[in-house]
This record gives structure tokens, C-alpha cells and sequence, in this order.
């Protein structure tokens, strides 16, 4: 009887795997299909944008590209190449987006370093003013109000001032600083005599480079993207960011005249609806080339985030 | 606590807040930018939205200006565009909540039953990347898309004997067109925090419904599906937290003329009424943003307050 207990079970272990790894089966082969749909339905727009803009204007506006270049040509980039306002507009969004970068880490690391702090007592007083401008702000006109009255109104600080630092990074650089660096290494360096700020600038700061390549990357990419700012704030063609310039030939659907002789104008208004793939192509570029690389970065950013502290 | 804790505890905690600031000061100086910051840009506009009750004069400056007390609320009440754009902000955010907050949940338990290791980075990797498209080449995409006589959308409607549809132009279509885009752009990247709840749930569970011989389905159902709801609360109530600032951009760069009557949500009003208008009515506006900033801190907190007292999960 005893000896035998083990036996069945064992047995009835066995006959319930056979039974499970068909049903599991079919359930893989639901996921497996589901998730290549999924897989087809993101890619296919991608891939039409990039054929579209490699394909002759009449193929793509009579309807022919369907998945593959027809006619392969290049002479969309060639004619965006021709086209000054949309280097102008390349020039102004790296400045804003490396400069602006730059500010937002200095700003972001000195924010949430205190707010590590176990043992800094005003760090709660703190974390509220930030966490509470999340939840409510003064709205868009008393935004431009401050604006025009600091006087950066259509200069380039208004592209960087306002959006100083972003309350998400700084959350998530604290959790980091809180989960990473040890109050043991904070206790060492104190023993050595060392200033909470030179702790910072010569522990902290080289200790964490992995959140600031997150940080970096996420401000860079969110002032390469953002529109409203400078719809709002500016008003001069020479400092429009490249968005800018991109909702003109993109949405409101004007090509003007600008440097280029009226021959070559009316090529181009021929070929429209081909520039605009290939200016999507163009303006996404420095963050498609470096979104293979940087992709592992957000996604810890975004984990980190997810931790609770 | 007994009587006479309190009292006993009270000079300590301001002794110690006042030691704090002697041995801290270090970190308080490197808090001093950023709080500045916080204060010039963030609080100084909360501060200005007061002239929502006043009648905003440039000349007389925000303090000079006359109060009013509540009648530029009034005026946007008792407006003809007040419901039409109340319905469309809460509409369209209703329907991207519904419509969207499911998919990234059901997508990170599809691929996290997913053994093939290639075939998973593939799908991440790809269904990450429209997450990176800014809102301006987003709205293009969207109108290059579903033009009438050119776009790919149509010619396959065509192709297949429907007919063509004019997107764009369309009121009725307009919500669609704005939630199933977003769907596209976001969904692969919401999948992520659920990834990571996903990898936190005890590996023994899943050994122990295997021992007992649950199928992949039992355990996708029992054993991950509680291991992210309490992610998928919190996610659900910063969503709602952002009901009323419904992608403020993407709604205003996709209207058109004629899709006005379901596309102005309360925000692109605002923008319209302050600072768009040839005789920019500042105070209005502001009334108007307001009314929005304040709904807005409202919902957060009932709906925080909701998930605390029926899921134990909450923000705070």
C-alpha cells in the first residue's frame, strides 16, 4: 500500500503532462499567431513609409506600392536635400535637444540626489512640491504669461528654460540612487571627510552613469519631439525647431517657395505627397538610428520607474 | 500612544528639523536650483491663473487687474461650445482609456508565454519602436495614410470593392482614427512595466500549477493576471489622472474644419480662445484651463481614493 502511493501519483503526474501539453499546444498556437498579427500590424506602416518614400511619386499616388519600392528612386531625399528650411529646422532641434539635455541632467541629478537621502529629514517636504506639480498646473495661458514677462519670449531660452527637468526622471533617478549607491559607501566618505557634495560629484555621479544614459536619452528624445513650446513661444523662422517646420509640409500641407527656382518648385509640388514619406524618413532618423542601441536603456529607465520607494 | 507622548516628542522633531538644516545644508544648496526652477515655472502659473478671476489688463499686470469673482466661469458654463467640448474631452478620454488599457495587459501575458527567445525580441523590439515618433510626424502619418484619393488606407478600401472613406473630414470618425493610432504607437511600449511585473512573479508558483497540472492558460489566468493587477491599478489610475489633458498636441495637429464638431476637446479650446484669437480673451481662457486643472486634480484623487478602499493598491 505505502510503497505504492508514490507510484500513482507519479503516474497520474505523468498522464495529466500528456494531457496538458496538448492543450498547450493549441494555447501556443493562438499566442504564436496572435502575436505575429500583432507583429505584421505595427511593422506594415513602418515598412510602407520607407518603400513609399523610395518609390516614382506616380506609383505611390496611383496606388501601386503596396509592401516593396516601385520604380526605386531617390529623388525624394534629393529634393528634401534642396531644401533649406528643413536643415534650418535640423540645426535648431539638435541645439535645443543637446543643450536643453544638458540642462535637464545638471538639474535632474542635483534634484534627486537629496531626495535619496534616508537621513534628509525636508526630503518629504520636497518630493510633495515636486510630485504635486504633476498632478496640477497653472494651464497653457498663465504658462505664456510667465514667458512674455521673463522676456524669453521668441528667443531660444524659451525652448530650454521652461522644461527644466521632468518630474518622471527625477522620481526615477532617486529610486535609483536610493536602490544603488550603499549608506556604506556614504559612511566610508564621510570618515575620509568628505562634503555631501563632493560625494556626489565624485561617487554619485560616476557611480550612476547607467541613469544618466536614461535620463540623456529620454530629454533628448522628448526635445527632439516637442512641438508646443515653440508653437506658442516663437514667432522667428530662424530658431523653429525641425517639428515646426514638419507640420507645415506634413499636416498643413505647404511647400514654399524659399530659395528654389520656380522650375524646380513645380517638381517638387509634384511630388508632394513623396516628400512628405520621405521628410517622415528624415526628421525620424536620429532617433531610428539610435533606437536599436538605446532601446535597453529606456526600458530599464521605465523599470526602475516601476519599482516601488 | 500614551498621553504625554506627543508632547515629549514635539521639541525633539523640531530640534532635530533644525539640526537638519545645520548638517544638511549641503543638500539643501543642491536643491536650491531645481526648486527654483519648480517655482518659476511651475508655481508662479498657478499663481497667475488667478487672473481667471479677475478681468486681465497686460497694462495693469496680473495684480492690478480688476476681480471678478467667478463670471468668467459663468461665461464658459453658459457657453454654447461648453458641453460640446466638455463631451468631447471626457468622450475621447473615456474611449482611449477603454480601448487602450487593455491591450498592452493582454499583449505582455501573449509574450511572456512566448519560449522562442528571437521571436520575442523581435516583437518587442519592433512593437516598441512607434513609441519613438513624435506627435507632429505621428499626425502626418495619420493624414498621409487616410488621404481620400492617395492614401494606402483607401486604396486597399477600394481594392476590396468598400469604397472610399474621407477620414478625415468625418466627426463621427474622428475618435476612432485618434484611439486606434495611439493604440498602434503605444501599445508595444506599455507592454514593458507589465514585463517586469511579470518577471517578479515566484517562479515556484508556476512549478507547483505545473506539478498539479495546469495548462498554460490556467496559469496565465491564475498565477500572472493577479501578479500585475496591482500594476495595472496604479497604471489605470495615473490614466485617469490624465483624463482631462487628453493628448492635447495629437488632438489639435489632426483636426480639421470639418472634424471640428468632435475634435475640439477643451484644451485646443483654451489655446484657441488665449492665444490663437486675433483678440486673445487671456482671463477667459484661463478660467477655462482651469476648470480643466481642477477636474482634473479631482478625478486623481477619487480615483485614488476608490482603489485604495477596494484593491488595497493606490498611489498614496
Amino acid at each position: 500500500m505505502v510503497a505504492r502511493e508514490p507510484n500513482l501519483d507519479l503516474h497520474r503526474v505523468v498522464r495529466r503532462r500528456i494531457g496538458k501539453s496538448r492543450v498547450d499546444r493549441i494555447f501556443d498556437g493562438f499566442n504564436y499567431t496572435f502575436l505575429a498579427l500583432v507583429l505584421v500590424g505595427v511593422a506594415y506602416p513602418l515598412l510602407y513609409i520607407v518603400s513609399a518614400s523610395l518609390s516614382a511619386p506616380e506609383a505611390t499616388i496611383g496606388g501601386q506600392v503596396w509592401l516593396l519600392p516601385v520604380k526605386p528612386t531617390l529623388r525624394a531625399y534629393e529634393a528634401i536635400f534642396e531644401y533649406r528650411k528643413v536643415w534650418i529646422g535640423y540645426g535648431n532641434s539638435l541645439f535645443y535637444a543637446s543643450v536643453g539635455t544638458a540642462i535637464n541632467i545638471v538639474l535632474t541629478v542635483m534634484a534627486a540626489y537629496p531626495l535619496s537621502r534616508p537621513d534628509f529629514r525636508a526630503r518629504h517636504l520636497y518630493m510633495a512640491l515636486l510630485v504635486f506639480t504633476m498632478l496640477f498646473n497653472g494651464g497653457i495661458i498663465p504658462n505664456y504669461l510667465l514667458v512674455r514677462d521673463l522676456g524669453i519670449l521668441n528667443t531660444r531660452w524659451a525652448m530650454l528654460l521652461p522644461q527644466g527637468l521632468l518630474v518622471w526622471n527625477v522620481i526615477i533617478t532617486r529610486t535609483y540612487y536610493q536602490t544603488t549607491i550603499s549608506s556604506g559607501l556614504l559612511e566610508a566618505a564621510r570618515i575620509d571627510g568628505c562634503s555631501d557634495l563632493r560625494f556626489v560629484w565624485s561617487i554619485v555621479v560616476p557611480l550612476s552613469g547607467a541613469i544618466t544614459a536614461v535620463n540623456a536619452l529620454f530629454y533628448a528624445v522628448f526635445h527632439w519631439n516637442t512641438f508646443f513650446d515653440a508653437f506658442i513661444y516663437l514667432n522667428k523662422e530662424e530658431l523653429y525647431p525641425l517639428q515646426i517646420f514638419l507640420r507645415a509640409i506634413l499636416i498643413i500641407n505647404t511647400i514654399e517657395a524659399d530659395l528654389m527656382d520656380p522650375k524646380e518648385l513645380e517638381a517638387l509640388e509634384g511630388m508632394r505627397d513623396l516628400l512628405q514619406f520621405a521628410l517622415i524618413i528624415v526628421a525620424s532618423l536620429p532617433v531610428l538610428i539610435a533606437y536599436p542601441f538605446v532601446q535597453k536603456y529606456f526600458v530599464r529607465g521605465v523599470m526602475i520607474g516601476s519599482l516601488k520607494g | 500612544m500614551r498621553p504625554g507622548a506627543e508632547s515629549l516628542a514635539a521639541p525633539r522633531v523640531r530640534r532635530s528639523l533644525l539640526r537638519d538644516a545645520s548638517v544638511n545644508w549641503q543638500l539643501h544648496l543642491l536643491l536650491l536650483l531645481p526648486l527654483l526652477y519648480l517655482l518659476i515655472f511651475k508655481y508662479v502659473p498657478m499663481w497667475g491663473a488667478q487672473i481667471a478671476f479677475r478681468d486681465f489688463f497686460a497694462v495693469q499686470g496680473i495684480v492690478g487687474s480688476p476681480w471678478v469673482g467667478m463670471a468668467n466661469f459663468d461665461r464658459f458654463f453658459e457657453s454654447p461650445q461648453f458641453w460640446t467640448v466638455l463631451r468631447n474631452t471626457l468622450g475621447l478620454s473615456a474611449y482611449q482609456i477603454a480601448a487602450s488599457f487593455p491591450i498592452p495587459v493582454i499583449l505582455a501575458l501573449a509574450l511572456n508565454n512566448v519560449e522562442h527567445r528571437r521571436f520575442k525580441k523581435t516583437v518587442q523590439l519592433t512593437t516598441y519602436a512607434p513609441h519613438f515618433i513624435s506627435t507632429v510626424v505621428m499626425a502626418g502619418m495619420i493624414m498621409r495614410f487616410l488621404a481620400l484619393h492617395t492614401g494606402v488606407v483607401n486604396n486597399a478600401l477600394e481594392a476590396v470593392g468598400l469604397g472610399r472613406i474621407s477620414f478625415m473630414s468625418s466627426p463621427e470618425l474622428f475618435q476612432s482614427v485618434y484611439v486606434i493610432s495611439g493604440i498602434w504607437q503605444n501599445a508595444g511600449w506599455g507592454t514593458i512595466i507589465y514585463l517586469a511585473a511579470l518577471a517578479g512573479v515566484d517562479p515556484q508558483l508556476h512549478e507547483a500549477a505545473i506539478v498539479d497540472g495546469a495548462t498554460k492558460l490556467q496559469r496565465t489566468r491564475h498565477i500572472d493576471v493577479p501578479g500585475i493587477l496591482p500594476v495595472a491599478i496604479i497604471l489605470l489610475i495615473l490614466e485617469t489622472g490624465r483624463i482631462m489633458q487628453v493628448g492635447f498636441e495629437k488632438a489639435f495637429l489632426l483636426q480639421t474644419p470639418l472634424n471640428l464638431t468632435t475634435s475640439e476637446v477643451i484644451q485646443t479650446y483654451v489655446y484657441k480662445i488665449g492665444l490663437a484669437s486675433p483678440v486673445p480673451d487671456y482671463s477667459f481662457a484661463t478660467a477655462i484651463g482651469l476648470f480643466n486643472s481642477v477636474i482634473n486634480l479631482a478625478l486623481i484623487l477619487v480615483v485614488n481614493w476608490l482603489a485604495r478602499r477596494l484593491s488595497d493598491t493606490s498611489l498614496w
